[in-house]
């Protein structure tokens, strides 16, 4: 039981990190149906913002003011990632918008082949680790064991959730989120009524990249180390994240990262950790055989 | 003599390589009702898309209250308070009645929302107990009551579409030529993406080739 329980903390911390950037792909493909390939290594740049700036502000502050460094190392990250996200649309997506369909898809390509050879030449190929931080335990009993929370997966999980909160209340009653859903569902019509169609999706991507940042930072924080490579297994499970939830959704693409990282730690937990990718990408099968649209996706036919 | 509210001056458009306008020239005055009347195909919907630049007029010049509004991006001019009521209502199915109606006023902001609800929904009291309710989930006719009350929304200077009301400015494309040259104060006749004629409604109406071509064994 103890353990049973471990693996699902463990699971929903990894889980966490999915759904934060799933999130990024699915509000894209959204608003303008496009898979975005270049995300996965936005997160992995938002982790190399964060390590260099939480590097930075300990020399700068000491070691004394380590929450108020990763709050600043956050909102920094936010904006210097967001700036990215916002840079990459403007320069490898807008200008072929309106092109063929496959036109944006390869260009994502090329922009993550880009970021992640950029940042293996400015950083070196080599791993970067920090010093764990955070890594204070709170232990629980349960049944006849115990079961460890880690400090950082207690926060890992509090400011997922807190984001969730925001975005939530973002998309459903600001005009920013009405601009949004309307452009997804017809932008044509959205622009006939003054929304300006370019804006908001510029902004989607910022939001987007925004997520990743703090995914970045939380995973620098979790696993204490980071390579120029990491965008790109992380950004493939959290697209599957994405593609499981059902594209499109935001609570899905939450959903799907959520299932993924517990799949993929009971796995570990219970059978051999060298397939628990095999596993997480076996159940995405499954899963699109039954539901071809996901857990959560609106089926592609709609009545008229 | 007063600038005409929108001013269309010898426009062409393209649908890639087929030109779906060829050189029309249109203008509506404040408060009139002008229809555009002919077959399907003839330009019409295109014509009112073009004022939007979607697709943008490769040749010729369309003013709005005397500026050119050309070269401006759809966005741009549907802030100018140029509203459409498009052919296949177009509502946002998944938003409630109540966003929708939002959509339509974000071009004026939220500065008589209150107002204006209170005005659209008295105009549809049907709209008023659906507020909450999803777009697609109201029938036809309600979804219609609801793109023109979302047009509404934005206080128009001009409208666009199938609409009909009196003290507006309204430019009307229809299908159905009798209702609209009863209605209208002036008339176009467009065929094949050029305007053939023009005159008041009633003298449209009274036109033997108008009869022959769009109202005898045609649709009333």
């Amino acid at each position: 039981m103890d353990y049973f329980v471990q693996q699902l903390i463990n699971g929903l911390t990894l889980g966490s990190i999915y759904g934060l950037i799933a999130i990024g792909y699915t509000m894209v493909y959204g608003i303008i149906g496009m898979v975005n390939f270049a995300h996965g290594d936005v997160f992995m740049l938002a982790a190399f913002i964060a390590l260099i700036l939480f590097l930075l502000l300990m020399q700068v502050l000491g070691g004394l003011a380590l929450g108020l460094a990763l709050v600043i190392v956050l909102l920094l990250g936010m904006a210097l990632t967001s700036l990215w996200g916002w840079v990459i649309e403007r320069l490898a997506y807008r200008p072929l918008r309106g092109s063929f369909r496959l036109a944006p898809l390869i260009s994502a390509i090329g922009m993550s082949i880009f970021l992640s050879n950029f940042v293996q030449l400015v950083q070196g190929p080599r791993n970067k680790t920090l010093e764990p931080i955070l890594s204070n335990v709170l232990v629980f009993p349960v049944g006849e064991g115990s079961v460890t929370l880690a400090e950082k997966q207690l926060v890992i999980m509090v400011v997922t959730a807190a984001l969730l909160g925001v975005l939530w209340y973002v998309v459903r009653y600001t005009s920013l989120g009405r601009a949004q859903r309307a452009c997804e569902q017809d932008r044509k019509m959205a622009s006939l009524l003054g929304v300006d169609v370019d804006r908001t999706v510029s902004l989607t991507f910022i939001i987007g990249a925004m997520l990743a940042s703090v995914a970045g930072l939380l995973w620098m924080m979790y696993y204490g180390v980071v390579s120029f490579s990491d965008g790109f297994v992380p950004g493939v499970k959290a697209f599957t994240a994405a593609v499981l939830g059902g594209i499109g959704s935001l609570p899905g693409a939450v959903l799907g990262g959520l299932l993924i990282g517990l799949i993929e730690t009971f796995w570990s937990a219970y059978f051999t950790i060298d397939y628990k990718d095999v596993a997480a990408f076996s159940i995405l099968a499954i899963v699109l055989i039954f539901l071809p649209s996901g857990l959560l996706g609106r089926p592609d036919v709609e009545k008229v | 003599m007063t600038v005409p509210l929108l001013e269309i001056q010898d426009v062409s458009a393209f649908y890639g390589n087929i030109q779906a306008l060829k050189g029309v020239s249109l203008d509506v005055n404040r408060g009139e009702i002008v229809t555009l009347i002919g077959a399907n195909g003839a330009g019409k919907s295109t014509l009112m898309m073009t004022v939007f630049g979607s697709p943008r007029a490769r040749d010729g010049e369309i003013l709005f209250e005397g500026k050119p509004i050309t070269q401006l991006s759809t966005h741009a001019i549907a802030r100018l308070r140029i509203a459409q009521s498009p052919e296949g209502r177009r509502i946002f199915q998944r938003m409630t009645v109540l966003e929708n109606l939002q959509m339509g006023a974000s071009v004026d902001g939220s500065a008589h929302f209150e107002e204006d609800l209170a005005r659209v929904t008295q105009l549809f009291p049907r709209l008023r107990e659906r507020l909450t309710q999803r777009g697609g989930t109201l029938s036809g006719g309600e979804q219609q009551m609801l793109a023109i009350a979302r047009a509404l929304m934005s206080r128009p200077k001009l409208t666009l579409g199938e609409l009909n009301r009196q003290g507006m400015t309204i430019f009307l494309v229809e299908q159905n030529a009798f209702h609209a040259l009863k209605l209208a104060h002036r008339a176009y006749v467009m065929v094949n993406g050029v305007i053939t004629m023009s005159g008041s409604g009633r003298e449209l109406l009274a036109r033997p080739e108008i009869r022959q071509a769009y109202l005898e064994g045609g649709r009333h």
